[in-house]
């Protein structure tokens, strides 16, 4: 009886998480522009999906501002984890204090502090500010995923490697670097799909010349939805599945090669 | 020592940067006029009808649906719990997988679903069932939200739940407790720092979203968000905008204290 109980709860959510999303890749490949009438098989929006100049360069760019973004944030979170380690506890815990604001700040108060910060300054808003922002709320997910694996034993590593003689730098790409690899990779990661997912704080820092594809989603949702949105939205859902199936894959067989 | 103090220059310059003087200017935009004095009418601008009435819609949308995900959430967490290990994984995959669809496709779905041409509305034509008005109605931005927030809910309460030590719930049984004792006495209690965690991520952002009420709510309901918003981009009125992000900030600040006294009291009866 509970059993039966729990699966049809889960197909309940199943089906309140999915049936939009069926809807939406369902209603890519009509013929008709309408919501409603189904008027045959088609592939002509996703043509003109690929055929928008606007859109390909909203890709490009937000592909290119989350590699950036998650690179510059890998780089400047991992070093502050290092820098962090030979402070005093104190001064540590404040500069944790203001990395964690970001985080738990909401978005829209992010993206409009962002945005008088570059109106102060006189920055003008497009490309380098919307990357700016962006390295700036990837930052703390870095040092969140870096910090935890400096300890001890990474500091009593180097220490052995310097007395067998390696010189520092030596020390650090054979010792330090693979030992905080797994985080570094995480912080990327993080960083990346958490600036491509981004709309909010791009919405606020961007120029009127430049667009991501969230922005962009929005200002043609807000004209009128088009099919192609739907097109857009059945390839994003299939790299997405495509992706985490991948990542899914690798870590089971690398359990199973562990527990072989 | 690997670690050297200089290496935190470039963050700390960061978070000068990117966070300090950025949130500096809210607070001086919000304390000045337009002509460069001080004033606090920014902020009383927020006891406006309008503004007051946007403000409380707000916390009210952001509760129920903050609710709603928290009682649909929690029996799907125990559900997984006492699912098979593999197929425990599969779920996972499912709940997540909606995750990395962009928000606002995802929102655009129920805008696809509930306009007056779209395809619920034509599903009940088809059956002979009057079409219904659901879009731009405070109940089509608080499913928006749901349906948007419920995988942070689930998430979250699901990674506390499944380490309860089985044990527990065996020995309050052996020891006589009723199933809904279990729950209020050993189960739940257990689970609060995965509840606070949703529901900071759950109410927050729909305490502050202009995105889903703009599209779920047609530009007609405005919520505080949405204020905000067009005082940045559509009146340029930073000082106006920054003194009532100001006034939000204090709600989300407060939201925040009052769920870690929940959380602290909760880890203090694991002991």
């Amino acid at each position: 009886m509970k059993k039966v109980f729990g699966r049809i709860y889960i197909l309940i959510i199943m089906m309140f998480l999915y049936l939009p999303i069926l809807t939406l890749i369902v209603l890519s490949f009509n013929k008709a522009k309408s919501m409603s009438v189904w008027k045959g098989f088609s592939l002509k929006w996703y043509e003109e999906l690929f055929s928008s100049r606007i859109m390909m360069g909203a890709i490009a760019n937000t592909f290119s501002i989350a590699i950036l973004a998650a690179l510059i944030a890998t780089i400047v979170g991992t070093l502050a984890v290092l820098g962090m380690a030979a402070m005093k506890q104190k001064t540590e815990n404040v500069l944790m204090a203001f990395n964690n604001i970001p985080m738990l700040n909401a978005d829209i108060v992010t993206g409009i502090a962002l945005m008088l910060f570059f109106l102060m300054i006189g920055a003008p808003r497009g490309y380098c500010t919307i990357l700016f922002s962006h390295a700036t709320f990837c930052i703390p997910y870095v040092i969140l995923s870096v910090k935890p694996r400096l300890n001890k034993h990474t500091d009593s590593l180097f220490e052995a490697a310097l007395d067998l003689g390696a010189s520092e730098r030596y020390a650090f790409r054979k010792i330090v670097i693979p030992e905080l690899k797994p985080g570094i990779m995480s912080g990327f990661l993080l960083s990346f799909t958490m600036s491509v997912d981004d709309f909010i704080i791009t919405y606020f820092t961007r120029g009127a010349g430049i667009n991501t594809i969230s922005t962009l989603i929005y200002s043609q949702v807000k004209v009128g939805i088009r099919p192609s949105l739907f097109a857009l939205s059945t390839i994003i859902f299939v790299v997405a599945l495509v992706v985490l199936i991948t990542v899914n894959l690798r870590q089971s067989r690398q359990e199973a090669a562990m527990a072989r | 020592m690997i670690a050297k103090k200089r290496f935190a220059v470039p963050f700390i310059i960061w978070i000068i940067a990117g966070t300090v003087i950025p949130l500096a200017s809210i607070v001086y935009y919000g304390f000045s006029s337009r002509d460069g004095g001080f004033t606090f009418s920014n902020i009383t601008a927020m006891f406006n009808h309008d503004h007051m009435q946007a403000l409380g819609l707000s916390l009210l949308l952001a509760l129920i649906s903050t609710l709603i995900c928290l009682i649909v959430a929690f029996p799907m967490a125990m559900v997984l719990r006492e699912s098979k290990y593999g197929k425990q994984g599969f779920l996972i995959f499912v709940i997540i997988l909606p995750m990395w669809m962009n928000f606002l496709l995802r929102t655009m779905a129920w805008q696809v679903l509930l306009e007056r041409q779209g395809v619920i509305n034509s599903l009940l034509a088809l059956v002979g069932l009057p079409r219904q008005e659901m879009m731009n109605t405070p109940g089509a931005i608080v499913l928006g939200m749901v349906y948007d927030f419920l995988p942070f809910m689930i998430l979250p309460i699901y990674n506390t739940v499944s380490k309860i030590d089985n044990h527990l719930i065996e020995a309050a049984y052996d020891l006589g407790a009723s199933k809904l004792k279990t729950y209020t006495k050993v189960i739940i209690p257990l689970t609060v720092p995965g509840i606070v965690s949703g529901i900071t991520m759950v109410f927050i952002p729909a305490l502050t979203t202009f995105v889903i009420s703009n599209m779920l709510g047609g530009g007609k309901i405005n919520l505080i968000g949405n204020i905000i918003e067009q005082e940045f981009t559509v009146n340029s009125n930073w000082y106006l905008g920054s003194g009532l992000s100001l006034v939000m900030m204090i709600f989300i600040i407060l939201s925040m204290l009052l769920l870690q006294k929940f959380d602290k009291t909760g880890g203090q009866n694991l002991i």
